[in-house]
């Protein structure tokens, strides 16, 4: 842009001090120079709209097609008010609700097909679609447990046999854990989702709505499972386990743990809280690139549209190369 | 029944009448001027008689004219509509010598009726209240004074030979009346050397109230309740309602009494319209209503009675031509409902109702309403009549919902290229004053800045404008979704041509609430009974882009100069040529890059000149030469 932009070799005061001529950064660099006399630059604009108008003429001109080979319907709102959301996530992340509520204000006509609706249903499967693209949703609606992990590998077989992208609504405080659970072989059972996740062949996008602990991040397809895009909530939360489950296994495996007295233990427990608190905000996360950024609840429908349209500019493998999955 | 029926008039009241006579089975006989042949009058006639050129005292106001048509076509009456020769007592005598039926009053009613002075006398006798007042001989204060106790205050003394709004004196209480009598009849004498005065009522808050009459040739006369036409714009009817906001049963059968003593006194036989002056500075009173004047025909704004009462008024003209009986009593017509009517013209209330005629490339009226109109989509305003585009009459059990319904019409409306008055008739209708039925003469005058729509395009305009120029129904959400902002509402700023002028507008996201159409290549925005051409704008008007030359004019590669068209001083324009260089044996014209002077020529015929060397300079002439 004329009077704006400049681009050189080295600057004004660079020149001076290496061949001692002086030279103004618009002259040696400006739009006059590179429009007119070196071609470094192919247009030239006057202010920031004609600069606007410039690039909408270029991106006319890009002669491209984007080819969708998958099937898209005409987009529908929800039936459901997305701005509810804000009365329906819950203040603490702890407070149970349903899921569907939630995916009710975000799918097209509020619709959705589901999945084993009776079997593992602390994990909502299903069909649904999203400005008219077709997506696998994978919600949480509780602890996973071994039926939820089968049944959530099982639906993204699905999906990627049909070439349906993936999203994952991620609200989770982890796989179960206990005695029973360890011999029913909760740990296979959750490598077979974090399998199924981890090689799925379609495109996955993760939105963070509530809670986001420990391996349940992995089987929801957190940051490492390589969404195209992560986006966060303002109510979410994430660690690898929470503050006050942190603080109690670090105060039990203390050496000097049996030695405290409550009030130690406590003066112990405090400062892990406190940093399990601010570390877990999702303002932390997003400052530190954990994610793709913090949207407004009831903007998700339209970010998830955007995101999804993004990533069907690539074409979806007509196969799946799945892992191993531990029987 | 007559068998058949001349139509000496044109447009919406032409094929109003014809509508009425065929369904009576009358056969249907249009006269029309040149200029008139493609109207839809003309082609809804039986028969089609053309009476002469556009100018209407050579076609329409022509009596010999229309009376050789009726011979013509063996036409057994002629009706003669309203305006033209409809209260003409000479034509409606010679309709009635040629054998033919008159659709019409009586001529000795008609002129009766005609001089103003003659009727308010009449009225006196007849026992009608009319518009109290002195016009009398005697200018001594003391009689004067006694008449102003008589007629009431407040009182208006006016100059007799006055005029301009001098010599007048409003007189409101008895103690200020011999003072103001002394200072009008100096100003009287000063003024017009004559200081004779008359003392007439003042009106306060005058309201104009008519009473519909019809009479039958065996003598009876009933009333079809009165309307209410005070909504006029400098003595032009704008808005007309019936039954009048307002008007109690009491005061209401005293006037219905007196417009039936006035027919009977003239022995009248037709359609007719009593009309009054009401101050209703106190609400409508009985002894606040005097007769004015009355109208020897069929009214522009009879649908409003017709909507109220369900009778069609032409079949009854037709029938008490032929001699029929009323054919209802007095005791059988009951108002039901309220009805309003609105007329739509062509003119422009932005340059002070100035008429606009043209072509009407769309014409297109909302529906749920009764539309009067002389004229369709692809027909023409012509300058030579009326400028009439339509009636529009709207009706509902209530004052309020006829309010409602007469400004959603007139807001429906999509009238171009004419210009109209349907935003202001929006705007009247639903003025808040206006719906509470606080009304009189004066409301328009009063009202006129709220009422006329500014010359600039409204904010809602702009907003509908730039909303209809982004992409609709697009699947992809990325251009559906233009403008987003992730975590806050979209800033969609839009540049928009309207009317030639580019506006950036910001959307405010509300839904848009006009019509975009498009007619004739031109985009059109119709919102509030509002016409707007719009596109989107050219781009240079946004940008500003370019680069602008500073005027020199280089040598673009080395070369010899082989012709020199200008010499310095000498007054170029834009793209003119200046001098010819040849070089790798091609011509190359260098042109002026703007207006100005050739403020430098350094170049000459057949000089050998390197790149880059300046030849000449333009120069912009300055303001004041220009």
């Amino acid at each position: 842009m004329r009077n704006q932009g400049t681009i050189f070799l080295a600057g004004p005061p660079l020149v001076k001090a290496a061949t001692g001529e002086v030279i103004s950064a618009e002259e040696l660099g400006g739009a006059d120079t590179h429009g007119r006399k070196s071609g470094v630059v192919d247009h030239v604009a006057e202010n920031d709209e004609h600069a606007l108008l410039i690039v909408r003429d270029i991106a006319a001109s890009f002669n491209s097609v984007k080819a969708v080979d998958i099937d898209l319907a005409d987009p529908v709102a929800p039936k459901y008010d997305p701005h509810e959301l804000y009365g329906i996530i819950p203040t603490d992340v702890r407070a149970p609700y349903d899921v569907r509520e939630v995916i009710a204000r975000i799918v097209d006509g509020s619709e959705l097909h589901e999945f084993k609706a009776l079997y593992g249903t602390t994990l909502v499967c299903g069909f649904a679609r999203i400005w008219g693209m077709p997506v696998a949703i994978l919600a949480n609606n509780g602890v996973l447990f071994s039926e939820s992990a089968q049944k959530g590998a099982h639906f993204i077989e699905l999906a990627c046999q049909r070439r349906v992208p993936l999203l994952f609504l991620q609200n989770i405080s982890g796989f179960m854990v206990g005695g029973k659970y360890e011999a029913e072989g909760i740990a296979k059972h959750g490598a077979k989702l974090v399998t199924a996740v981890a090689t799925a062949s379609v495109p996955k996008i993760t939105v963070l709505i509530g809670g986001s602990f420990g391996a349940g991040n992995y089987g929801m397809c957190g940051r490492a499972y390589q969404p195209r895009f992560l986006f966060t909530w303002p109510n979410a939360r994430i660690s690898v386990m929470g503050g006050e489950q942190a603080a109690s296994v670090l105060a039990t495996v203390h050496r000097d743990a049996d030695k405290w007295t409550p009030e130690e233990t406590e003066a112990f427990k405090g400062p892990i809280r406190q940093k399990y608190e601010d570390e877990g905000n999702p303002y932390y996360a997003t400052a530190r690139l954990w994610d793709d950024g913090i949207i407004d609840p009831a903007q998700t429908r339209d970010v998830l549209g955007l995101a999804f349209a993004a990533a069907l500019n690539a074409p979806i493998p007509e196969r799946a190369r799945f892992g191993l999955f531990r029987m | 029944m007559i068998e058949s029926l001349l139509i000496a008039n044109r447009g919406e009241i032409a094929r109003r009448i014809i509508r009425t006579a065929r369904r009576l089975g009358v056969r249907t006989i249009a006269v029309h001027s040149d200029v008139d042949a493609a109207m839809p009058f003309v082609r809804e006639a039986d028969e089609t008689v053309c009476i002469g050129p556009a100018a209407a005292r050579e076609s329409y106001l022509v009596p010999e004219k229309i009376l050789a048509a009726a011979k013509q076509t063996g036409a057994a009456a002629i009706h003669p509509g309203y305006g033209f020769l409809s209260e003409n007592a000479e034509f409606a005598e010679a309709v009635q010598a040629a054998g033919l039926v008159w659709v019409g009053a009586p001529p000795a009613s008609i002129r009766a009726m005609g001089l103003k002075d003659a009727a308010k006398a009449l009225m006196i006798a007849a026992g009608v209240p009319v518009t109290p007042g002195y016009m009398g001989e005697d200018q001594s204060p003391e009689h004067l004074h006694v008449q102003a106790r008589a007629i009431g205050y407040p009182v208006l003394i006016k100059a007799v030979a006055g005029g301009g709004g001098k010599g007048m004196r409003r007189v409101d209480d008895d103690d200020a009346f011999i003072d103001a009598l002394a200072s009008c009849q100096r100003e009287a004498a000063s003024s017009f050397g004559n200081d004779q005065v008359l003392i007439e009522k003042y009106i306060l808050g005058p309201r104009h109230i008519e009473v519909q009459v019809f009479g039958d040739t065996q003598g009876n006369v009933v009333h079809l309740f009165e309307r209410d036409c005070s909504l006029q714009r400098r003595h032009q009817k704008v808005i007309e309602e019936a039954p009048a906001p307002g008007m109690d049963p009491v005061t209401r059968a005293a006037i219905c009494d007196a417009a039936v003593k006035a027919a009977k006194a003239v022995d009248y036989v037709g359609a007719g319209t009593i009309e009054f002056i009401a101050d209703a500075s106190e609400g409508l009173r009985a002894d606040r209503i005097w007769f004015m004047e009355m109208n020897t025909r069929l009214q522009v704004e009879h649908p409003v009675t017709e909507a109220i009462t369900g009778q069609d008024l032409v079949e009854w003209q037709l029938r008490v031509a032929s001699g029929e009986p009323l054919p209802l009593h007095q005791d059988q017509l009951v108002i039901d409902g309220w009805a309003m009517e609105a007329r739509l013209y062509a003119e422009n209330p932005v340059t002070g109702f100035l008429p606009s005629t043209g072509p009407l490339d769309r014409l297109r009226f909302p529906s749920g309403v009764r539309i009067d109109s002389g004229v369709e989509e692809g027909g023409e305003v012509t300058p030579y009549y009326d400028p009439m585009i339509a009636k529009l009459i709207v009706a509902a059990p209530a004052r309020e919902a006829a309010a409602a319904k007469l400004a959603a019409a007139c807001g429906a409306l999509q009238v171009w290229p004419v210009r109209t008055n349907a935003s202001f008739l929006a705007r009247a209708a639903a003025d808040p004053a206006f719906v509470s039925g606080d009304i009189d003469t004066g409301f328009i005058e009063r009202h006129l800045g709220q009422l006329v729509p500014g010359g600039e395009p409204s904010e809602d305009v702009l907003q509908g404008a730039a909303a209809a120029l982004l992409p609709t129904g697009a699947k992809d959400p990325w251009t559906a979704l233009s403008g987003f902002r992730s975590a806050g509402e979209p800033d969609r700023r839009v540049a928009v041509d309207v009317a030639g002028q580019v506006h950036l507008v910001t959307l405010n996201g509300a839904p848009a609430s006009g019509v975009v159409e498009c007619v004739k290549g031109e985009t059109l925005l119709f919102l509030k009974g509002e016409a707007w051409s719009f596109g989107p704008p050219v781009a240079d008007d946004v940008a500003g882009g370019g680069c602008p030359s500073d005027g020199a004019i280089l040598a673009p590669m080395p070369g010899r100069i082989v012709s020199l068209d200008v010499a310095a001083g000498e007054a170029v324009v834009a793209g003119q040529r200046l001098l010819v260089l040849e070089a790798m044996k091609m011509e190359q014209a260098l042109l002026a890059p703007f207006d100005g002077i050739v403020a430098e020529l350094s170049a000459q015929v057949g000089g050998q000149v390197a790149e880059g060397t300046v030849l000449a300079r333009v120069e912009k002439r300055a303001e004041k030469d220009s």
